[in-house]
């Protein structure tokens, strides 16, 4: 039975931790994402967890103990947000080259400088090379429900691979939003007793794990990598199916809102998609053909299916929250703009940066996108494809 | 580099390798020859040694090789020729060139 209860998304993220009772929770604080390890805190002080604690020294800290604490054979994880995930690149790529199942609670927050504690992406972007999954939610009820379902992606068998919940800072981990939560049994019986195959404390097994790999196994144990991350998607959504049986909220690599026979649509990340679904519902309202794409899963990202929910559509505007410096557009851009390229898409598309260091994205915003692509299927011509929103200029 | 571990050599395919490149065994650094990284290697005069074995703990690659009590020539499939077994003999019963 699913209880109706109002939370911050930090506050969604820490109680679904909670009723996981992970085993090992090594944290190091930064804003925005310090609740989570301060809700969890309390639940460890009240006896509600068995969760070993760790307060350590830095975020490259936290990683590694975490790294270790999975190798050992433990359901572990940590939090962090912007310049503390920067620092955490280094054990990042130990955990995802190491295959150790791990989740890592991101709140999205702009990496240093100028100095800025608010919203972008830039911060897991940064790191959207390291090996590690990667879901981004809307809101705190996606939030919770990224991270209810993130261990039975990241231990599954043919996965063991690390993964990212990512949420937007301040804008869902601070905004107090109503949420519908899952019995802790229901939690504990979806989640199920993480029992790995091979552990370092085990006693009957010789087992080791970090080895030096030469340049005659280099290549070869980076290619047995990318296999595991091939086989993501198949897992991301058999979760999610399974997860819908039981919370009755549908999930998948992303949601498509109001795309039925739309001709302008707009990609998306994070929170801004549940603004631009405002703007999508006023335009529908005026009989505008416009749509949202939403994407939920950015790492591995879903080329095929992607494409083959635009093709479609004549015009489409990526949003990136997050700079690239590439000179044409920032890093989903790029990839989006990649999969219609080889789908073979006849679509114009353009892409726009938006939302750095916490600017507002409001519904004109969007309004503002989709008045724009009709320009360019006015004009017939994408004209410059590298756009900024919402900066004074 | 020769050697091979979980019977994984160079030329093992993607396929083959280990999940998280991990290692099933132990003792294995036995395999790699690290002694072909060696520029120079030491040079061991057995007639001016008086078998003290000063030199065998100082061995970071445990390269020297005890047996009865007494040091035998250096095992130079792993030696890496650092030279610290030079400083420690205070008989000159090692050289190494470059080293002192």
């Amino acid at each position: 039975m699913a209880l109706k209860d109002r939370m911050s998304g930090n506050e969604a993220v820490a109680y679904a931790l909670k009723q996981i009772n992970p085993d090992v929770f090594p944290a190091f604080p930064i804003t925005p994402s310090t609740e989570i390890p301060q809700n969890f805190a309390t639940y460890v002080s009240n006896g509600e967890v068995d969760t070993e604690f760790i307060t350590v020294e830095s975020e490259h800290s936290s990683m590694s103990a975490a790294v270790a604490a999975s190798a050992a054979g433990a359901r572990a994880l940590t939090a962090t947000s912007s310049c503390g995930l920067a620092y955490m690149f280094e054990p990042l790529y130990l955990a995802s080259s190491d295959r150790l199942p791990l989740v890592l609670a991101v709140v999205n927050r702009a990496l240093t400088g100028p100095i800025n504690i608010n919203c972008d992406h830039s911060d897991s972007m940064g790191v959207r090379e390291s090996g590690w999954i990667q879901l981004y939610a809307e809101n705190n009820q996606e939030a919770y429900d990224n991270m209810l379902q993130a261990y039975r992606i990241s231990e599954h068998p043919e996965v063991r691979l690390p993964l990212m919940v990512c949420q937007d800072g301040f804008i869902t981990s601070h905004a107090v939003e109503n949420i519908e939560l899952l019995e802790t049994e229901d939690v504990r019986n979806f989640v199920g007793e993480y029992e790995p195959e091979h552990f370092l404390l085990n006693k009957n097994e010789s087992y080791a794990l970090g080895s030096y790999g030469t340049s005659d196994y280099y290549m070869e144990a980076k290619r047995a990598q990318a296999e595991a991350m091939l086989k993501v998607p198949e897992v991301v959504q058999a979760v999610a199916d399974e997860f819908a049986k039981l919370s009755g909220r549908q999930y998948g690599f992303f949601e498509e809102y109001r795309m039925e026979d739309a001709d302008r649509v707009m990609v998306v990340m994070g929170s801004a998609a549940g603004t631009a679904k405002d703007a999508v519902d006023m335009l529908r309202d005026k009989g505008e053909k416009v749509g949202l794409l939403k994407l939920r899963l950015f790492r591995p990202f879903p080329a095929k299916e992607l494409a083959s929910a635009l093709s479609g559509c004549k015009a489409v505007a990526v949003l990136d929250r997050a700079e690239s410096y590439t000179n044409h557009g920032g890093p989903l851009g790029a990839d989006v703009m990649a999969a219609l390229f080889r789908a073979r898409s006849q679509a114009y598309a353009v892409n726009y940066i938006y939302g750095l260091g916490g600017r507002d994205f409001r519904t004109d915003d969007a309004e503002r996108v989709f008045a724009e692509l009709q320009t360019v299927l006015d004009n017939g011509d994408a004209g410059e494809t590298y756009r900024y929103l919402g900066v004074r200029g | 580099m020769a050697g091979r571990m979980n019977g994984i050599g160079p030329d093992v395919r993607w396929q083959g390798i280990t999940e998280g490149t991990a290692v099933f065994e132990g003792g294995n650094s036995r395999e790699f020859n690290t002694g072909e990284w060696a520029t120079v290697q030491p040079v061991f005069h057995a007639d001016k040694c008086k078998q003290c074995l000063l030199c065998v703990p100082v061995c970071p690659d445990s390269s020297i090789p005890v047996m009865d009590y007494k040091r035998m020539d250096f095992d130079f499939d792993h030696c890496k020729g650092c030279g610290i077994c030079v400083k420690s003999c205070p008989f000159g019963a090692i050289e190494m060139e470059g080293v002192k």
